[in-house]
């Protein structure tokens, strides 16, 4: 980082990283992108600002990205601000994949059906002028932040597109499908046969892919997988975390407040990890 | 020292990184005593899956593991004193109890604040003397109070939730009104509370407190007296506690850290010297 974004880290005010993200300096425009979002700045200025961003031509990485817009992207999520969607799904066909990205996670953040038939497009590889990640050629799309978006958003209508990503050669999309169907599905059976196949995924070798597993299934709060949370070759806080997901649902489904019998085992489990 | 134990003690001394998790594993499987300085050893090296198999047998070992576990506390390892002090918190001993206070409400690492809010609920009082227990167990009282209302972590809140619960049911008997006020101040937790998940815990505590009310006819809580006798260090060490109490209430409000903080120092010095 320059000596000039070191300054700003040490003292960033809401006015001053809002005139960073006016400025010139495009180091402090991008870490203001990231700032606003980061301490949730949902002030009409940093959204107009935000907004205006996603389409900067400024800021170009040599491989073609746009670091600005990346935050930018990340940031909209984060404020809440419905503004932000039609510019979003805008976003949805830049050539950045990372645009992309953080694009369709903060569509799922805002929670806007509006933005499903895009999502379905870019799920589909139709939108033209779409390049891959520059890391893994073969992540044509983000998969995984498209699938968990229509999962979110209880896009039923993403169910059959879906199910072929449970194939997918990354673990991660092949996840963040089950995830998804886990959401979409329309009995608790159905629902229960995507949620195993993310505990299935809880006993993998690889410690990143475990986590990610604990995550999903702490995202959509399967009770069928409490116990191989609890088991699960991971750190305590990251189970917690998953545990605290199920725990979440289970509440919500309470009828009066109280803890059902499954919550209460759920706690169990926790209280053990403390 | 047997053959086996200085082989498996070497074993872990001459680990490369890969192959020092099997040692530190089966070392303290074998639960030596002996092997307790090279266990808390372990504690600093930087690897946190032996780090945790040396935890996990330190607390095997117990009471004969805390005077090494308390010297490394004073050693400069940032890691090492975290792991530390969650053993600390599982043992349970006396000894500890000072540094639990300090690390429950003021250390910087949430995962130490949550392992030592669940430490002070669960402290083997039977093991303390009995002129001093009831200053304990009120100091751990104010503390799991304090950090369930202030902490900012919801699992830190969960945890000293958790410590409340199990502290309100070895009070029960011999102090009803300290556990009375539990269970008002968790009945204010479960509705203030920001987390579904902490909200959750407090009302299944409430609903424990009641259970367990209703079934007090239980064994002595002290009949299981420890071999540590009253000429103990630690037990000097909780008698200018005492002393140090009184004068640090007029300073300090009610539940400030720093009170907690500044007594830990005062105690760690004190069993340096002694």
């Amino acid at each position: 980082m320059t000596e000039s974004g070191l300054n700003a880290t040490a003292a960033l005010t809401v006015e001053q990283a809002i005139a960073n993200l006016r400025g010139d300096d495009l180091g402090l425009r991008v870490y203001a992108a990231w700032w606003l979002g980061r301490f949730r700045v949902n002030e009409p200025e940093a959204v107009t600002l935000l907004i205006e961003a996603l389409a900067d031509e400024a800021d170009r990485t040599e491989a073609g990205g746009y670091p600005l817009r990346r935050n930018a992207a990340r940031a909209l999520g984060k404020l809440g601000d419905c503004q932000a969607v039609a510019p979003l799904i805008e976003s949805l066909s830049c050539s950045d994949f990372y645009v992309r990205e953080a694009a369709a996670q903060s569509l799922e953040m805002l929670g806007d059906r509006g933005c499903i038939a895009q999502l379905l497009d870019l799920l589909q590889n139709r939108v033209s002028g779409t390049q891959p990640s520059p890391e893994q050629p073969e992540f044509i799309q983000p998969y995984d932040a498209i699938l968990e978006a229509l999962g979110t958003l209880g896009a039923t209508e993403a169910t059959e597109l879906a199910k072929p990503f449970l194939e997918h050669p990354i673990e991660r999309v092949r996840y963040a499908a089950a995830r998804a169907l886990y959401q979409l599905a329309e009995t608790p059976e159905e629902a229960a046969k995507y949620g195993d196949i993310l505990v299935q995924a809880l006993s993998g070798d690889d410690l990143q892919l475990r986590r990610a597993a604990l995550a999903d299934l702490g995202a959509i709060g399967y009770i069928g997988a409490a116990e191989a949370i609890a088991d699960t070759l991971a750190e305590n806080s990251l189970k917690l975390i998953a545990l605290k997901g199920v725990l979440e649902k289970q509440m919500h489904q309470s009828p009066d407040g109280n803890p059902t019998p499954d919550a209460m085992r759920v706690m169990d489990l926790m209280d053990a990890l403390l | 020292m047997s053959d086996s134990s200085s082989s498996l003690i070497q074993a872990v001394e001459d680990a490369d990184s890969a192959a020092l998790l099997v040692a530190v594993q089966n070392l303290a499987a074998a639960r030596l005593e002996v092997s307790i300085p090279t266990l808390v050893a372990t504690l600093g090296y930087n690897n946190s899956g032996a780090a945790i198999a040396a935890v996990e047998g330190l607390i095997q070992l117990g009471e004969p593991a805390v005077p090494a576990l308390l010297e490394q506390l004073d050693r400069q390892n940032h890691a090492a004193r975290a792991w530390a002090i969650c053993a600390l918190a599982e043992i349970g001993d006396p000894r500890g109890f000072m540094t639990l206070l300090g690390a429950a409400t003021a250390d910087f690492s949430l995962q130490v604040r949550r392992a030592a809010a669940r430490g002070l609920g669960t402290m083997k009082w039977q093991w303390f003397p009995t002129d001093l227990v009831e200053i304990a167990q009120e100091e751990a009282m104010e503390a799991l109070l304090f950090v369930a209302q202030q902490d900012e972590e919801w699992i830190v809140r969960y945890s000293a939730i958790a410590g409340l619960e199990a502290l309100a049911t070895t009070i029960a008997r011999t102090h009803p009104a300290w556990a009375a006020h539990i269970q008002t101040q968790l009945e204010q937790l479960e509705r203030n509370d920001s987390s579904w998940a902490v909200g959750a815990r407090a009302r299944m505590a409430q609903q424990q407190q009641q259970a367990a009310e209703s079934s007090l006819q239980s064994s002595d809580p002290r009949e299981d007296a420890s071999s540590l006798g009253s000429e103990t260090n630690w037990q000097i060490t909780l008698e200018k506690l005492y002393d140090r109490k009184g004068q640090e209430r007029l300073v300090l409000a009610e539940g400030d850290p720093r009170r907690y903080r500044s007594l830990a120092m005062a105690i760690s010095q004190k069993l340096d010297t002694t």
